[in-house]
């Protein structure tokens, strides 16, 4: 009887989130005229499009891993701090992702730029000036800088609330630290990694943002390309036929690392 | 001894990384030159130019006034809704709950460029009305995720000894089942207020008419290049949110001596939220 | 803090809600908005100022409905577009009073025949600005957009008209060229020339080249003045293979639900006073004889902005492409996308 409290917001979901992707695979699956056609998912696996997916892929995996592999020490030392200070410190990294993210991004507008901060410094150092501005690097700097915190955060909540008696157990048993940390705190904190991945290499597949402002238009990603139809070219059959490529795309890899992460806790997945 | 340094030290690197952009976009808000290398001395004019720019005075309270009437709404919507499936029967529930997470886990543009054909299909208007149901739609899934684990942690029997006890279903519920909810509750209403001021993908797919937020206008400022304004913006952002987390902080510091646990998970659970959402502790 | 703001904020906005709205669909940097404030008070309205960066943003935006602009400015090959499409709303030129001022030879242009649909705004060419200090070789042709003595400092236009136009008039072709090797071959230099491209830009490339953050950039002329204002080492220059001629008109989308205000508003915009004055501010050329008139000879005599007529004789209007459009499109795409 109380299920019925849903309904509201089972007609909201239907409108505002089934139908709109309904659509967008209507607009996907037929041309301009309004017939059916394949030919915008043919278009798609053009090598120049497939290139700036693989482009786009490519450079959300690099974000990923330099985000995993700068943050999971981070997230040790913040576990490992006494409660006080530890309180600060997760503050101090909940405290950026408050803030806008266009801002921050802006932020490296400053300092990348050919008379920003960076090369001012390096100018008074006398050595010579660099293009860090519009290009991959700043781009995956960009990815890294905004997403870092995603990244941190799981990671640190898995190992904060670890049973110590494991790692002791260990211990006790013979195995050094380096053992220590591959065969029980790495497998256990598994849940916080796969977290922090999806949560930083979801947002940097499909940023369209952060290749825009840092990238120059130079640098085309998969979701300047889902932008570029709909709001310049205004081809929204090809625009949708991206879209659903990539909702997939993401799905599938969610719904992959979930299955895996079920399996390492045995708690409710996604499908 | 080496090994504490060393940690020290990586934090601090870390920190540096994350503050100094942030730091510098600070300091150059006081910058009389406009050019972002040379310093031209201190002043507040852009500070001033700031409150007097029209557009980003627009931006800002369309920014606040979806963000508190999308974060209301939602969780209206969505803490009914979690109730409602929780109650429901398996299948129905699973399928609810797979739905309720394609926003969640869509990147934003597709739910954006999704959103806009729906609207501009049936001919809405873009503007404030368009942009508020797609906020409310992105945000409802998060009040659910956030509602949820709490229901699931409610003893069942209470409701019913309550009922048994005389009371009407409405009054069980609302004497018995919301005090035990409303940490997630208000959990979810906070997810939601962050998570609508702080889009802009969405946003920017779903608005038009001149209605624009503080994400838009700072996405095409920014397109043209440095400004010193935006900097103003996001020292007085910076600020403002140092210090209400400060305060939060420093709120539940005191109260944790009274009660530490329960108090420090939950401010985990609200500071954490705009990031924390999917990972293990509100999963469902 | 914010609810007190938001206290503040919320019967300001309200307080002007009553009022008539006119929507203002623009190109960015493209008015003194102090004209803008002059009109609401005269008038007694609240103007709604929307930008675009290209003339394709424009359409699509207007094209795919959901939006009320009462007032457009887009270009001449656009506008021949949108008539077409019927997206424009016939003008009644007995309300634009001070049509008058507008210079003969730029009314009935072959995009709008007779000036039904549009009145002009600004006029202008495409042409490259350089700075002085860091090219040492002549600049009068396309191709140094193409040498790589300049890697990393050449700042390319982020449109694809004048993108792909400028190519085809390098390569010896006509900027509307309607024949696919030639837009084919188009494509193939500038995928070449985009590992030397600083960057794609449109307003902001402005900045970037009075901060001497690049070299060369592709520029409207009007910007160019501007920049030159604020940079005294930067040059303009039109390239001997020809360039593109422009005209930017005001016109009344379809969209438009008022559109007597919207005429109001184009008049407004055509007073010489008015005129003047936004020239000045945007540094773009003026149509309007009355404006001229008021302007600076300083303004008026440089050649970047008015330029001579002998210098005009190279210059090609762009055309609406018709149904060739989506080869233009699907080139743009593959560009960027390379």
């Amino acid at each position: 009887m109380k299920s019925r409290m849903a309904y509201p917001y089972i007609v909201w979901l239907s409108m505002f989130i089934v139908l709109p992707l309904l659509l967008i695979l209507y607009y996907g699956l037929t041309a301009v005229d309004g017939s059916f056609t394949l030919d915008n998912f043919q278009r798609f696996i053009d090598p120049i499009y497939l290139r700036v997916l693989w482009r786009s892929v490519e450079l959300a995996l690099l974000s990923t891993a330099i985000c995993l592999v700068l943050g999971y020490p981070m997230a040790m030392i913040i576990a490992k701090t006494e409660i006080k200070r530890r309180n600060l410190m997760v503050l101090l990294f909940i405290l950026p992702m408050w803030m806008n993210f266009l801002l921050r991004t802006y932020a490296w507008m400053t300092l990348l730029g050919r008379n920003g901060v960076i090369n001012n410094i390096l100018g008074w150092a006398g050595l010579p000036e660099l293009n860090l501005l519009y290009n991959a690097s700043a781009v995956v700097l960009g990815m890294v800088y905004n997403f870092l915190p995603f990244m941190v955060l799981p990671i640190y909540t898995v190992l904060s609330k670890m049973d110590q008696s494991y790692i002791e157990a260990a211990k006790d048993l013979g195995a050094n630290n380096r053992k220590v940390f591959w065969k029980v705190i790495f497998p256990l904190s598994l849940p916080g990694v796969i977290s922090g991945v999806t949560m930083v290499f979801m947002p940097a597949v499909s940023t369209f943002v952060i290749p825009r402002l840092l990238g120059g238009g130079q640098l085309m990603l998969i979701g300047n390309l889902v932008e570029q139809q709909f709001s310049y070219v205004g081809d929204w059959n090809f625009g949708s036929a991206i879209s659903i490529v990539m909702m997939l795309f993401i799905l599938i890899s969610m719904a992959l690392m979930t299955r895996f992460d079920k399996e390492q806790q045995g708690g409710v997945g996604l499908w | 001894m080496v090994k504490k340094w060393i940690e020290r030290s990586y934090s601090g690197l870390i920190f540096v990384f994350l503050y100094a952009p942030i730091l510098v976009l600070i300091i150059f808000s006081f910058n009389e030159s406009r050019t972002r290398g040379n310093w031209g001395g201190f002043t507040l004019h852009w500070y001033a130019d700031l409150f007097r720019d029209r557009q980003i005075l627009s931006a800002f309270y369309y920014t606040l006034s979806i963000g508190v009437i999308s974060a209301v709404v939602s969780t209206i919507v969505g803490t009914f809704a979690a109730v409602g499936i929780y109650n429901m029967r398996y299948l129905g529930q699973k399928t609810i709950l797979n739905l309720n997470y394609l926003p969640v886990l869509n990147p934003d543009i597709v739910t954006g460029v999704a959103l806009m054909t729906l609207f501009i299909f049936f001919n809405f208007r873009l503007g404030f009305l368009t942009l508020l149901l797609a906020h409310i739609t992105f945000c409802i899934p998060y009040v659910i995720l956030a509602v949820l684990p709490k229901l699931r942690q409610l003893d069942k029997n209470l409701a019913e000894a309550a009922m048994d006890l005389g009371a009407k279903p409405f009054y069980a519920f609302r004497k018995v089942v919301l005090p035990e909810i409303t940490p997630g509750i208000i959990t979810g209403a906070l997810i939601a207020f962050t998570l609508s001021i702080d889009d802009f993908v969405i946003s920017f797919f779903t608005t038009g008419s001149g209605v624009t937020n503080i994400s838009i206008t700072v996405f095409s400022m920014a397109r043209r290049g440095v400004n010193p304004m935006i900097n103003a913006l996001s020292t007085i952002m910076f600020t403002t949110v140092l210090l209400l987390l400060l305060w939060i902080n420093y709120r539940t510091n005191k109260e944790k001596e009274e009660d530490e646990d329960e108090k420090e998970l939950q401010m985990y659970n609200v500071l954490g939220t705009a990031g924390d959402t999917l990972s293990d502790d509100d999963r469902v | 803090m914010f609810l007190v703001l938001l206290g503040i904020l919320f019967p300001m906005m309200t307080g002007c809600s009553d009022q008539e709205t006119l929507y203002v669909y623009n190109w960015g940097d493209y008015i003194d908005e102090s004209v803008l404030r002059d009109f609401e008070e005269e008038f007694d309205v609240r103007i709604v100022y929307e930008t675009y960066a290209t003339n394709e943003d424009m359409i699509v935006k207007i094209r795919s409905g959901g939006s009320r602009y009462d007032v457009a400015i887009p270009s001449d090959y656009m506008i021949e577009r949108m008539i077409n499409e019927e997206l424009l709303r016939e003008i009644n030129m007995d309300r634009i009073t001070n049509y008058h001022y507008v210079k003969e030879d730029l009314k009935n242009l072959d995009f709008d025949p007779d000036n039904r649909f549009s009145v002009p705004y600004m006029w202008g060419t495409v042409g490259i600005i350089y700075n002085t200090t860091m090219v040492d070789d002549v600049v009068d042709s396309w191709e140094i957009l193409w040498d790589e003595t300049y890697e990393g400092d050449i700042l390319m236009m982020d449109s694809q008209r004048d993108s792909i136009g400028i190519t085809l008039l390098k390569l010896g072709y006509s900027l509307n060229s309607r024949d696919e090797d030639e837009l084919e071959e188009a494509k193939q230099e500038l995928i070449r020339q985009k590992p030397l491209v600083l960057a794609y830009v449109v307003d902001e490339g402005k900045d970037m080249m009075v901060a001497e953050e690049a070299a060369l950039a592709v520029v409207w002329s009007g910007d160019a003045v501007i920049m030159m204002e604020e940079n005294e080492d930067l040059e303009y220059v039109i390239p001997k293979e020809g360039s593109n001629l422009w005209f930017d008109n005001m016109v009344i989308p379809t969209t438009s639900e008022n559109p007597e205000l919207a005429e109001e508003f184009i008049n407004f915009m055509t007073r010489p006073e008015i005129a003047q004055r936004n020239a000045e501010y945007i540094g773009y050329s003026t149509p309007n004889l009355g404006a001229m008139e008021l302007l600076d000879d300083e303004i008026t005599g440089n050649p970047a902005a008015y330029p001579p007529d002998e210098m005009l004789e190279n210059l090609e209007v762009f055309q609406d492409p018709g149904d060739f459009l989506s080869v233009y499109d699907r080139i743009w795409t593959e560009v960027k996308a390379h």
